[in-house]
């Protein structure tokens, strides 16, 4: 087996310095009734192109979001990912790499999560953030836990424009841990919130709203957080677009306490939903109540600038049972395409894609919106907005599925036996206008 | 110095103990390299993007106001700097890394390239379930793979890393209980337990109560026993144990937790060391968390991305969460909402969308190069390695639980230090000089000066000998009272040891204008 180096002559020499006669000798503790006389019931092992071929073949049962007119969105989005990002972080050293427990060999991974941290916090308005979450929607759970101990109350108020995978995790977290997430409806014609800031009480730890929202409306949240803030509750922002931070006020700028974002669309690609990378930035006031790792500056012996994981304390391997959270592992892999992308982008670069990305949804909504019958719901949006179809919009989806185009997700198939002629739909850089032509021709033909 | 005919030097000067500063800080192919935020700038890009097309702004107002502040780089800009940070880092790649607890074993690389295949890495997690039929049986696949190999009754694939996978599991348990109508209150851990256990049974609301080892280093049944009642929702109990040893009467605890109306959590950071030997479904395990970047080498990436599969009992099985993979006629769907589980009675979700594709296909790809002769093998020689360091170092390093058998891992702690002035975090710090990353230190809590040595089964013999070498001679240094070696070290590394508590004390988290100002200065 080629991933093994020991010859049977080198095990021979090592049982015999162990002082034993055979493997089976190193497995005695294992008690006699369970031990596996025999290999599991499996294939033996296999060369490269053997599993390559067996791989590849599941592969190409899966249409490629690149190969086909492509518009689906909802909290994973298709962006081109600069060809240096996966060269970079398959470099051995950032690849093959554990967590910077030795910070004088792991200063190249500790200072990428510097510039990373830096680097979220100048992205979302904010003024820190730690050094990786494992994507948007455990980030989310977690800013409301942290929302619950900074205010010692134990109700999260959830927008009903919140992505409902991301409400799951929420009311899940909660369900399991004894506190209470109070979702509101999801309503795609709903204008402004007042009516959440109406239900606001004092058992209100936090309201999380999410911007765009799922159904892709922006929404200026100042007077939102103005009124959590009069009550004493916090205002937890999510983004699950983080390219829209190029052409949107941020979160920090509205007067969000914590931001958290699903980070794949910089320098990750689909992956059919993970791994991500979640973002999570706060204020500094509550830098100590934030989950997860964080890598902070500081000298060394000689007195030069050095990066070392920081405030551990805050941590399960050293505070255990109290520890602000039990992630361990994070996404530092995937935070690490995040800074190699947005380094190269830069605030120009950023600036441009978001505005590339607005313009192809401008320009695809204008377009469906000339089909009859089809209205577009969503007035304000980055690059997602929401379409009524006349019938069931899984039929529809299903039907330019077969003309050769991905239109978008179906809101049914998120939110069950609910607004099932709604599609959200999202148009990036990645499409071209013969994309848009290829949508709009088919989606006339599926309606005709 | 030594010269040739022509006044060539032929052998180095000697440097003698300090090194003459050079200009610049740098110390040839180890490079200083300022932060991106000093060398970018914002007019910098490292794209080329067209011109967007003219359109009507439909942001409603809320355009992003001045600049971002982010630096941008240029491309070539962008590869110096992010490969000159790379070489910083100590890898699997360039070196023994022997972290206890942490399997940094051979990496693949035919694992990345099958990843990285179109029809995985550029696949939506929301399109049609029959434009990513490869997709849900690979993931199918997988959970045959995993249930052969620890026969158990069904999987949650969607954890994200070992710990997301504790939660998974204990979630699950809390959820049998609750539709027994029982309220429990306290789970177990054994004190030599990853920080994780504890933290995740906080996190549901439990009570957490520590279960002492005993002299050999692993949980007695009586103890257990001492322990359960009617209040005991279930045990959180590695195995093989953070000691590196197989708990020997796992079987008599796991029914005694049964017998108590208990279930049995078993946290599998160290699976990899009975694959192929013992199956946790044999044992009487109701959960078990399996880290598929350590079990089965999806690379750490510098601290993640992971993946944490749990494998259920029937018992628990019903009350796994969404969203999973099943058989639909001819095709595969995924039933992504709790009322479209049937009979199951889903604890909720834990995460957006179906878990770590891009882990799974890397697994997948090690396990079918692998075989399963060859996991088995993989499993028995990462115990060779661990039982072979352990037998040649018993004579100059202790162990604190006496010298037994131990599986994939072995641990170590000061007791051989003792009076030398050197602590086992100097003795770490010297192995960096000697070119080798350091094993686990001071884990687990239950040795003194914990030294947890995992060498994996990548590497061979030779390169075990010479580490042996290394660390008998560090021992016998120390011994000697040539404490300077050690409290100096790392001389050789891109930094000498570093400040933790001015890091903590004033915490500087992000890069900030005035802090370069202050740098400068």
């Amino acid at each position: 087996m080629r991933y093994l180096p020991h010859t049977s002559g080198d095990r021979a020499a090592m049982l015999s310095a162990i002082g034993v006669g055979s493997m089976d000798d190193l497995f005695a503790d294992i008690p006699e009734a369970v031990r596996l006389k025999e290999p599991p019931d499996l294939p033996r092992h296999a060369g490269e192109q053997e599993v390559e071929r067996q791989l590849s073949a599941l592969a190409n049962r899966n249409v490629a979001a690149s190969s086909t007119p492509f518009f689906i969105g909802c909290g994973a989005y298709k962006h081109h990912v600069p060809a240096t990002v996966d060269h970079l972080i398959q470099r051995s050293e950032f690849l093959t790499a554990y967590t910077p427990y030795q910070p004088e060999i792991a200063q190249g991974t500790l200072q990428v999560l510097f510039e990373f941290q830096t680097q979220v916090a100048l992205l979302t308005g904010m003024e820190m953030a730690n050094a990786s979450m494992y994507d948007g929607s455990t980030g989310c759970g977690e800013a409301v836990l942290m929302a619950h101990r900074l205010t010692r109350r134990s109700k999260a108020i959830l927008s009903g424009g919140l992505h409902p995978h991301y409400r799951a995790v929420v009311e899940t977290l909660s369900r399991m841990s004894g506190a209470e997430a109070v979702a509101r409806g999801a309503r795609p014609e709903e204008a402004g919130s007042s009516d959440i800031a109406a239900a606001i009480d004092e058992d209100t730890s936090c309201v999380v709203v999410q911007n765009p929202d799922f159904f892709g409306r922006l929404r200026d949240l100042t007077e939102l957080a103005e009124a959590a803030h009069a009550k004493g509750a916090l205002l937890i922002v999510v983004v699950t677009e983080v390219v829209s931070l190029g052409a949107v006020q941020p979160p920090g700028s509205m007067g969000a306490d914590i931001v958290v974002a699903e980070g794949q669309s910089i320098g990750n690609g689909l992956n059919f939903g993970g791994p991500y990378v979640g973002l999570f930035a706060t204020r500094q006031k509550f830098t100590r109540q934030m989950p997860g790792r964080v890598c902070g500056e500081t000298v060394d012996a000689d007195g030069r600038r050095g990066f070392v994981l920081t405030l551990s304390t805050r941590e399960q391997h050293i505070r255990r049972e109290k520890a602000t959270s039990n992630i361990c592992t994070n996404s530092g892999l995937c935070a690490l395409a995040f800074t190699i992308h947005l380094s190269l982008l830069g605030d120009a670069g950023l600036k441009r894609l978001a505005a590339l990305n607005h313009a192809s949804a401008v320009a695809l909504a204008d377009a469906l919106s000339s089909i009859s019958g089809v209205e577009i719901l969503t007035s304000t949006f980055f690059n997602e907005f929401t379409i009524r179809v006349p019938g069931d919009a899984s039929d529809v989806i299903d039907a330019l599925v077969e003309k050769g185009v991905l239109g978008g997700v179906p809101v049914s198939r998120l939110l069950p036996g609910s607004h099932k002629d709604l599609i959200v739909v999202a148009a990036t850089e990645a499409n071209r206008a013969e994309d848009r032509e290829a949508y709009v021709k088919a989606l006339r033909e599926v309606l005709a | 110095m030594s010269m040739n005919r022509e006044g060539r030097p032929t052998a180095p000067a000697a440097t003698g103990g300090g090194k003459p500063p050079t200009f610049t800080g740098n110390r040839a192919l180890q490079i200083e390299e300022p932060l991106l935020f000093e060398t970018g700038s914002l007019e910098k890009t490292g794209v080329d993007l067209p011109e967007p097309a003219k359109h009507e702004s439909r942001l409603g107002g809320l355009e992003r106001q001045g600049g971002t502040g982010l630096a941008g780089l240029t491309e070539p800009q962008t590869m110096r700097h992010y490969v000159r940070l790379s070489q910083k880092n100590y890898a699997i790649d360039t070196g023994f890394y022997p972290l206890g607890s942490c399997t940094m074993k051979h990496n693949p690389r035919l694992n990345e390239v099958m990843a990285r295949l179109p029809g995985f890495g550029d696949v939506h997690p929301l399109q049609p379930e029959r434009t990513v039929q490869g997709a849900l049986a690979l993931m199918d696949m997988l959970s045959h793979w995993l249930l052969e190999l620890t026969g158990m009754a069904g999987v949650a694939l969607s954890p994200k890393a070992g710990a997301h996978g504790e939660l998974c599991g204990m979630a699950a348990i809390k959820a049998a209980h609750d539709a027994k109508g029982e309220k429990r209150s306290t789970v177990l851990v054994p004190e030599s337990a990853h920080g994780t256990n504890p933290a995740t049974a906080a996190l549901l609301g439990y009570k957490v109560t520590s279960i002492p080892a005993r002299d050999n280093g692993t949980v007695s049944v009586d103890a257990m026993r001492a322990a359960l009642s009617g209040e005991v929702a279930g045990i959180m109990l590695t195995n093989p144990n953070t000691c590196g040893l197989f708990e020997p009467d796992i079987v008599e605890i796991a029914e005694a937790v049964h017998d108590a109306g208990a279930y049995f959590y078993c946290d599998g950071a160290n699976f990899n060391a009975i694959v192929g030997r013992a199956r946790p479904g044999d044992l009487g395990v109701d959960c078990m968390h399996i880290n598929l970047h350590k079990t089965f080498s999806t690379p750490h990436g510098g601290g993640g991305p992971g993946s944490g599969p749990v494998v259920f009992s029937e018992a628990i099985l019903p009350y796994a969460p969404v969203p999973f993979v099943k058989r639909n006629g001819e095709g595969l769907s995924l039933v992504e909402h709790e009322g479209d589980a049937g009979d199951a009675k889903p604890f909720g979700r834990q995460s957006a969308f179906h878990g770590q594709m891009g882990m799974f296909v890397r697994t997948m790809a090690y396990m079918l190069s692998h075989g399963s002769d060859g996991m088995r093998q993989a499993s028995e020689d990462a115990v060779l390695n661990a039982n072979y360091l352990r037998a040649r170092l018993r004579d100059v390093m202790t162990q604190p639980f006496g010298d037994q058998i131990c599986m994939h891992e072995v641990l170590f702690d000061d007791t051989f230090l003792t009076d030398s002035g050197v602590t086992t975090l100097d003795f770490a710090k010297a192995l960096i000089d000697e070119g080798f990353h350091p094993m686990t230190v001071y884990f687990p809590l239950v040795a003194h000066g914990a030294m947890l040595v995992e060498p994996t089964e990548s590497e061979t013999k030779e390169a075990l000998d010479q580490f042996i070498a290394v660390l008998r001679d560090l021992a016998k240094a120390a011994k000697a009272g040539d404490a300077e070696r050690f409290t100096g070290a790392p001389r050789y590394a891109p930094r000498a040891r570093l400040d933790e508590t001015r890091a903590a004390r004033e915490p500087r988290l992000r890069w900030t204008p005035e802090t370069q100002a202050e740098a400068a200065e």
